[in-house]
């Protein structure tokens, strides 16, 4: 069925732009349908494993063994299930606390780092995106082995620092990345105009250049915190019980009542909850998230 | 942290140096490439000493005969871990496995994602729900989207097993690999759209028009202007994903962990250290991953001539 409704989507899109391109001057009620019909098939495919897991959440654990796309009896007993085990609460927890620390040390540090590459002329500056770039395209298991190993011998190891730590490493290239793109486009001479009025360096920082950054650092927030929360490689191998483990590992490790019984039902249900941020973040801040996720690419 | 206490003094050296002989720096921008400095350590300590630190001792590891089990039998071995990596089976199984997994996801992905990105730059009404649905699969845990597609395909459980004749794929390699980039396009081609949308808009309107009027047709426009401005952007993407895609992990270890050789190269060092407990092995697994990806990365940027993304801030 997937195979089938993407290569529709294809024709669609196909004929939808020859035909807007034959006549681009009038919106014909064909154009008009053409454009709905991709749009409606872009968002069918989008959502629909989303809404697929939302089902399963919903199912008795009966009506689990039914592939009905619909719950023929809806329950809550899922989420009241893992709602009440520490197994899932306390990852949580630490899912949020992790990602909002790391998120927090990452975009300060990166915004220093992105100020200094936007406006400061130093030699180095080359070496240092350069760098970054490297550690955003590193292959995270070539890390595993040492650090677990590091991690081990320092007592890092099953703690918040030993996630948060590789997570700010890892949240650092996006950052500086990002950043260093929105800085640019900063008016900075506003600041010089201030200073001139009589405003104090601070005053001028504060009141002229915070809030013209804080839509690049709130952008560049959502991005750390969108990939700490993602983040399962480091999450499974540097952790082993759920004082550290986070949402997406210990998912993993769920068990069933027996070797035979898979939960599926509250794997699916812990796996809303992990999207429900995730798609209120995307609802709020669309525009922002494609702003920062294009803006290394634009000036490319 | 010693590379950069390194590079930090010797550039503090140059700096002297020209300084005495050739224009001395004003004192404005001596204090400039201090504070630039200054600026840039905390990032660059917490970077050299996640990475850089690790991969050196990786190296190290790689060299020994360490396997956790035993800890008295700890002993350097020199290259032999990379021998018996090279020389096995599961490894050149599991690099297949990854390459075969990359190619076809990233292809597919760019085809789909140049379609989105067309879609997303031109649609005529519902441009911001389009771009929130996508965004959608980008930003979902993909743990918890690969659960999804592994119930889906269950039999006697599954939409999309039950729609399929009630259908097993995930018990075989080839139907396996083909459901794992079912899940890495479903993830992925949004992100890949949306770097392509930003190669699109810098193709300028007035080129397409002037074609137009020469009577190019769509097609004709499309691989004549679009695609050779868009080349720089299309590589940038391909690079990106090409990387992203080899290091694939999530996706597999929920959907088959590797079983009926479905494992790719980051699902096998994950259990040489944690079900073998071999950290000379699969620290040498580490590195040969390591070398990969610089291989990839270098025949893109020499290859392709990829610009790096962010030469130009380099330039600045």
């Amino acid at each position: 069925m997937a195979t089938v409704t993407t290569t529709s989507s294809q024709t669609a899109g196909v004929t939808a732009r020859s035909r807007r391109k034959a006549g681009r001057q009038r919106t014909t009620l064909a154009q008009k349908s053409g454009w709905g019909t991709a749009n409606f098939v872009v968002v069918a495919l989008a959502l629909i494993p989303v809404l697929w897991l939302v089902s399963l959440s919903f199912k008795t654990p009966t009506a689990v063994l039914d592939p009905s796309f619909i719950p023929k009896s809806w329950t809550w007993s899922n989420y009241t299930q893992i709602l009440k085990t520490s197994q899932f609460i306390r990852p949580l927890i630490n899912s949020i606390g992790i990602g909002l620390i790391s998120t927090v040390i990452a975009v300060t540090l990166a915004s220093m780092a992105a100020y200094a590459v936007a406006r400061l002329r130093f030699p180095g500056k080359g070496l240092l995106i350069g760098m970054s770039l490297l550690i955003a395209m590193f292959p995270a298991i070539a890390l595993v082995t040492p650090l677990f190993s590091i991690e081990r011998a320092i007592g890092l190891f099953n703690t918040w620092p030993g996630l948060i730590i590789p997570y700010v490493a890892f949240g650092l290239p996006l950052g500086i990345y990002t950043l260093s793109a929105f800085f640019r486009e900063i008016p900075w001479e506003l600041e010089k105009a201030a200073k001139v009025d009589g405003a104090t360096p601070l005053q001028a920082f504060m009141k002229v250049i915070a809030p013209l950054a804080a839509p690049g650092m709130v952008t560049t927030a959502i991005l750390v915190f969108l990939f700490c929360w993602n983040e399962f490689l480091f999450a499974i191998s540097f952790t082993s019980t759920i004082s550290a483990r986070t949402a997406p590992a210990s998912i993993a490790y769920f068990a069933g009542t027996s070797q035979f019984t898979v939960p599926t039902g509250p794997i699916a249900a812990a796996s809303v909850v992990i999207t429900i941020p995730i798609i209120i973040f995307v609802v709020l801040f669309q525009r922002r998230i494609v702003a920062g996720l294009t803006s290394g690419a634009v000036k490319g | 942290m010693s590379l950069s206490a390194q590079v930090t003094a010797g550039s503090q050296a140059t700096e002297q140096t020209s300084g005495k002989r050739k224009a001395p720096l004003s004192e404005g921008a001596r204090a400039e490439r201090r504070l630039g400095w200054m600026l840039c350590a905390p990032a660059v300590i917490v970077m050299v000493a996640v990475t850089a630190y690790p991969v050196g001792y990786a190296i190290y590891l790689s060299l020994l005969r360490y396997n956790l089990e035993l800890p008295n039998a700890i002993k350097f071995i020199g290259l032999s871990n990379y021998a018996a990596v090279l020389s096995s089976p599961f490894w050149w199984q599991a690099l297949e496995v990854t390459v075969v997994i990359t190619v076809i996801s990233v292809a597919i992905t760019l085809v789909l994602g140049m379609l989105l990105a067309m879609l997303m730059h031109r649609t005529l009404f519902g441009r911001n729900t389009v771009r929130t649905t996508a965004l959608i699969p980008y930003g979902i845990v993909t743990v918890a989207a690969a659960y999804g597609w592994q119930y889906a395909w269950t039999p006697s459980q599954g939409y999309l097993s039950a729609a399929f004749g009630n259908s097993a794929p995930l018990t075989h390699q080839v139907t396996s690999i083909a459901v794992i980039i079912l899940a890495e396009v479903w993830k992925t081609t949004p992100f890949m759209a949306l770097l392509l949308l930003a190669g699109l808009s810098l193709v300028p309107e007035d080129l397409q028009k002037a074609a137009k009027v020469d009577g190019a047709t769509g097609w004709q426009r499309f691989t004549r202007i679009t695609l050779p401005l868009m080349k720089p952007a299309i590589l940038v993407a391909l690079l990106f994903r090409t990387l992203d895609s080899f290091r694939i992990f999530d996706n597999i270890f929920i959907l088959t962990a590797g079983a009926n050789n479905t494992g790719s190269v980051s699902i096998l060092g994950y259990y040489n250290l944690f079900n073998a407990l071999n950290l000379g092995i699969g620290s040498a697994i580490s590195i040969l991953i390591f070398i990969c990806v610089a291989i990839i990365a270098f025949a893109f940027i020499k290859g392709f001539g990829t610009a790096a993304p962010g030469t130009d801030i380099g330039k600045r």
